[in-house]
């Protein structure tokens, strides 16, 4: 356990000692204090809206920062050689794809909470009211979800050789399952038979990123959902984690490094 | 004495796509390779560029599989990872984590041997005062030049005071200085029973600090022995034989022109 550490803290360090995060964070408190200034709609709107863009330039910056983070790891390891004073060390390949991947976790819930820090504070500055159930669920379950994109593009650095290639194909597919996710079932039912038959099976295999979407309880003010709801969008997000990282040990174990 | 290190009718295949053509090229890079490196040895293993030094190193700590035979350390098969626990390892060519310090470096690798804080500390100011960095501790990687970069691999290499050495061409990239050094830092571990195997092209390197000399060519294992008994048995130096090992014979001053 203490070499998952070890390796997840080489993880952290590089984020922090990288601009990326920054230049990142930058933006997004920019655009939405440049928004902010703005008032063009009555009060209350002006307020949704803000938070509207705010929270969806912080799932983009988060889906970024997770997947660029994610999809360089291994591969990064291979092309500056570093992978190989590591790995003759006593540390399993499986020991390194999860210290790889708590890395990268970590790394992004550091980043979000920074970013949902500022959300709070651009809402605090206009509201007065705070449901910190329902803004601590939202966090959870994005992070959560940033959980499943980082295994599965850590799978696919070990599938595809190319970190840009994989980065594209990992952000394509989750932004895919993000805005279609919910409707694949229906269009599965209007598509002509073989097509229909194909996409039905991936509608019940794919992780349903959407579900752990819940900006709106934050934007609107919601309660906060059911707590066995959210255990249950836990342990669905865990599951996938495992499921991908598992296979990617698999990959990882009989591949030769050099 | 149980060997240290042993290889036995190690054979190593790679496939490569890149080779002329269509066909799925495999190429040969060990072909029955047998050998044995005892406790407190130090082995110099020799070969021209391409004889399958690296390949057969990259076997020993599992980078690469081996297509027949099989490798030991300690008289654990290659592929379990406690076979590492007590070897130290100098790749050929390698940049470290460059956003880290020569430092945070070795921390992290003594962490990932498990070693505890106040020995994992003590093991660091020991390492970087034998490769002669406590100057550079605090700078990051990046910021180093080959030399040091080399000497803070041999430092990680041994950071867990190892009991065997794979040393993958140690000298290479350093000056005539530093080459001096690293032979000596050799010396000192074979002092302490400490046992070495490693790859050099520096033959006069390998006379002095090697007890017995292994030449590979195209991946086979030619000769081996105490270079004492081989300058004997060939009565001449080690250079010499390592060149009539591989087949060079020097053109006969007439076709030799200087057009
Ligand atoms: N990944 C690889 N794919 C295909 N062939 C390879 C690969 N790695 C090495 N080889 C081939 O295997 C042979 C042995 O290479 P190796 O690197 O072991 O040589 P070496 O003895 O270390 O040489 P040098 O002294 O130049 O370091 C060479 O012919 C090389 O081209
Ligand atoms: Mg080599």
């Amino acid at each position: 356990m203490n070499k998952i550490f070890a390796l997840a803290s080489v993880v952290l360090r590089e984020l922090y000692r990288r601009k990326d995060f920054y230049v990142l964070f930058v933006i997004v408190a920019l655009i939405t204090l440049l928004l902010g200034s703005v008032n063009v709609f009555n009060d209350t709107q002006v307020v949704r809206y803000l938070k509207e863009v705010c929270l969806l330039l912080i799932w983009i910056a988060a889906l970024v920062i997770a997947v660029t983070t994610a999809a360089r790891q291994i591969p990064g390891e291979r092309e500056s050689r570093t992978i190989f004073p590591l790995l003759a060390k006593p540390v399993s390949r499986a020991e390194l794809v999860l210290g790889k991947f708590l890395g990268c976790w970590l790394a992004c819930g550091v980043a979000l909470v920074a970013f949902y820090l500022f959300f709070t504070l651009i809402t605090l500055a206009r509201e007065h009211s705070l449901p910190l159930a329902s803004y601590f669920q939202a966090f959870w379950l994005h992070w959560m979800m940033l959980a499943v994109v980082i295994a599965f593009t850590l799978l696919g650095s070990l599938v595809f050789t190319a970190p840009s290639v994989n980065s594209t194909v990992t952000l394509i597919l989750v932004t895919g399952v993000l805005l279609l996710g919910r409707h694949l079932n229906k269009v599965a039912a209007q598509l002509p038979e073989p097509l229909g038959l194909i996409l039905s099976p991936i509608y019940f295999a794919i992780p349903h990123l959407e579900l752990f979407d819940v900006r709106d309880l934050i934007v609107h003010n919601w309660k906060p959902i059911a707590w066995t709801a959210w255990s249950l969008a836990t342990l669905y997000a865990a599951s996938y984690s495992a499921l991908f990282l598992g296979s990617a040990c698999l990959v990882f174990r009989r591949k030769p490094v050099n | 004495m149980e060997p240290i290190l042993k290889i036995t009718d190690l054979r190593v295949e790679y496939r490569s796509r890149e080779d002329a053509g269509a066909d799925l090229g495999v190429k040969v890079a060990v072909n029955g390779l047998n050998l044995e490196v005892r406790r407190g040895e130090v082995f110099g293993f020799l070969g021209p560029n391409g004889a399958g030094k690296t390949t057969t190193m990259n076997v020993l700590l599992g980078f690469v599989n081996a297509t027949g035979g099989s490798a030991e350390l300690f008289g654990v098969n290659v592929r379990e990872p406690i076979a590492r626990q007590r070897i130290g390892y100098l790749p050929e060519l390698t940049y470290y984590y460059k956003f880290l310090t020569a430092e945070e470096l070795l921390r992290f690798y003594g962490k990932i041997f498990g070693l505890a804080s106040a020995e994992l500390e003590k093991r660091i100011d020991h390492v970087l005062r034998l490769v002669e960095l406590e100057h550079a501790r605090k700078r990051l990687i990046r910021t180093y030049s080959k030399g040091m970069q080399q000497r803070v691999g041999l430092a990680q290499a041994l950071i867990n005071d190892p009991d065997l050495l794979i040393l993958d061409e140690p000298t290479s990239g350093l000056d005539p200085l530093g080459r001096m050094k690293v032979r000596e830092i050799i010396q000192r571990l074979r002092d302490a029973g400490k046992t070495v195997f490693f790859s050099s092209h520096e033959l006069g390197e390998v006379e002095t600090v090697c007890d017995r000399v292994g030449i590979l060519h195209e991946g086979r294992l030619q000769v081996e022995g105490r270079v004492s008994e081989l300058t004997t048995r060939y009565h001449t130096n080690l250079e010499q034989i390592f060149l009539q090992i591989i087949g060079y014979r020097p053109n006969p001053p007439a076709t030799v022109t200087c057009a």
